[in-house]
């Protein structure tokens, strides 16, 4: 068992950034990150392909490397491929790394665990060739791989980013299937003046879409009953928009409509979380710190609420400062001289957000898909069967799972919790937060009894 | 299920190692995202569920989907989490015992 300071989850813009800031102020760090390099999604793999596709991915993805540069240092033991199964107070993380589990202890942690892209269920969505805009996204930074034949259903700025980067790329997608209607813009232009604050944001909004007007890339907004067709695989798009039918043929299929806070690692330790009405999700209940109601336990990025790569790197930093203090190697007044430029602009990156949740909010017809549509792809579990489960009493997520095992597949509900919770709330008329969340319980990924056998301590408590 | 691939490779690999899957040779950049590299080579169905025997592909490309998941030495695990490596041996998990593939 490895003892440290601090002990960060995710090595995307919060953990290399609250890394960094710890490591400066003289705390041994422990980073742990499932990916072979760091960088999180937003940045993956961005040591090794800035270089090779910059000018396709665009000089915010570039960026990134100031953020893995500074965490090659003295007091950082940077474990790439440490897959994190279970957290224990205390703290105790248990990880599997190169086919071995082993565990590291520390008085504080740090989650960075990053987002979730929105389950977007709708008939069809589980078909190959459908994937997330993220997953589209990997695709291309990592990987260098592109789609032919591609179409873009939902809303949002991710939308655009993606469409850019494969008109950039010479790849242009066949078409954007945009679920956000022009109502949706209207109500939105009242944050406009909020959202001024954060006008580079809106510029470069507003660049991307320029560049998809001159590529000639087909727009069709206000787009409902959507679903995706097709015989073992993806092969067309259904809608309506504009009061007509349409159909349009394609090989793959990205959806995207927002992206939510991946909360497993931190609701397994009984982070409390609450539902966030304008973002439609469950947040983490933080202070300004990222400190949470579990001794010792910080959240920073998206997973401590959604607001992005620079908010993720300030609150990253913010938390580490909290915790150097705590841990005597900073007095609180230079904590707070440190911090405060931060908070600033953290504020002032967040200024943008209310705007964008109006403009782009997510397409109706997932948060309530019908009744044929699954929400659980795991266990295959549709939106009937769960509205069923309500009929007959059931009244939580964790109650669904014995009535028919939605949520405990492989995916641990990551991909239908929301949508439980959602449909469970309506059917019953409670509120998402009376209705609550399935329990999540380590192993938070699956871990081999020859990778316990291979422990460098034996089996501990965490494993048995 | 190998067919004319829907994704094109922005640079093409200075080399390439020979990896089997479902009993087929196929040939990817080493050191490549295992579930990049079988959809660049058009391998679109992943696996079946075990539910419905419907087919799977990848969906999210980071982990948290497990719709990726092959079975490589008798191991299911997830294709985006691996890279690739000379001479993988790739199954689609439990079909054998489903009585849908080759042994």
């Amino acid at each position: 068992m490895h003892p440290c300071d601090l002990i960060v989850v995710g090595a995307g813009p919060a953990g290399l950034a609250a890394a960094a800031t710890a490591a400066e102020a003289g705390l041994q760090v422990v980073l742990l990150d499932e990916q072979p390099r760091p960088g999180g999604q937003i940045y993956r793999d961005v040591d090794r392909v800035a270089a090779l596709r910059g000018g396709i991915l665009g000089k915010d993805y570039a960026e990134g490397q100031a953020l893995t540069a500074a965490i090659r240092r003295d007091g950082i033991a940077h474990l790439q491929g440490a897959v994190v199964w279970a957290i224990e107070e205390g703290i105790r993380v248990s990880y599997t790394r190169a086919g071995q589990a082993a565990q590291v202890t520390a008085p504080r942690l740090i989650l960075a665990t990053g987002a979730l892209e929105r389950p977007m269920p709708l008939p069809g969505w589980t078909l190959p060739g459908v994937m997330t805009a993220g997953a589209g996204q990997i695709l291309l930074k990592q990987s260098g791989v592109l789609a032919r034949r591609a179409v873009l259903v939902g809303t949002g700025p991710l939308l655009y980013l993606i469409a850019a980067q494969m008109v950039r790329a010479g790849t242009p997608p066949l078409a954007l299937v945009e679920t956000q209607t022009r109502a949706d813009l209207m109500r939105a232009n009242r944050h406009l003046g909020g959202a001024l604050r954060g006008w580079p944001y809106l510029a470069k909004g507003l660049a991307m879409l320029a560049e998809l007007v001159r590529a000639r890339v087909p727009r069709h907004t206000g787009a409902s009953d959507i679903a995706i067709d097709g015989e073992g695989r993806a092969e067309a798009v259904n809608f309506r928009s504009g009061g007509k039918a349409r159909a349009i043929a394609c090989d793959t299929v990205f959806l995207h409509h927002g992206v939510v806070p991946n909360t497993q690692a931190a609701r397994s330790i009984g982070v409390p979380h609450r539902w966030d009405a304008a973002q439609h999700c469950f947040n983490p209940v933080v202070d300004a710190w990222g400190g949470t109601a579990v001794a010792g336990v910080f959240l920073a990025g998206d997973g401590a609420g959604i607001g992005g790569a620079h908010v993720a790197d300030l609150g990253g930093r913010i938390a580490a400062l909290k915790v150097a203090e705590e841990l005597g190697r900073l007095s609180a007044d230079e904590r707070d001289r440190r911090a405060a430029p931060l908070a600033r602009q953290r504020r002032q990156q967040f200024a943008v957000r209310p705007f964008l949740d109006a403009a782009y909010p997510p397409y109706a017809g997932a948060l309530a898909p019908a009744d044929a549509t699954l929400v659980c792809r795991c266990e295959e579990v549709t939106a009937g069967d769960i509205r069923g489960y309500a009929k007959l009493g059931c009244i939580g997520p964790n109650q669904a799972k014995a009535f028919g095992r939605a949520g405990m597949g492989p995916c641990q509900g990551r991909y239908c919790g929301l949508t439980v919770t959602a449909l469970l709330a309506e059917a019953n008329g409670r509120t998402p937060d009376d209705t609550g969340y399935f329990r999540i319980r380590p192993p938070l990924k699956p871990v081999t009894l020859g990778e316990l056998a291979a422990m460098e301590d034996g089996v501990s408590d965490a494993a048995e | 299920m190998k067919t004319a691939s829907p994704f094109l490779e922005l640079e093409a690999a200075p080399a390439r190692v020979r990896v089997w899957f479902d009993g087929e040779p196929l040939h990817l950049p080493p050191g490549a995202n295992l579930a990049a590299a079988l959809l660049a080579a058009g391998v679109a169905v992943f696996r079946h569920t075990p539910v419905s025997g419907a087919p799977r592909g990848p969906f999210c490309l980071m982990g948290a989907c497990f719709d990726c998941l092959v079975e490589i030495d008798g191991v299911v695990r997830q294709a985006c989490m691996l890279e690739v490596e000379e001479g993988l041996r790739i199954a689609r998990p439990h079909e054998a015992e489903a009585g849908r593939a080759p042994v």
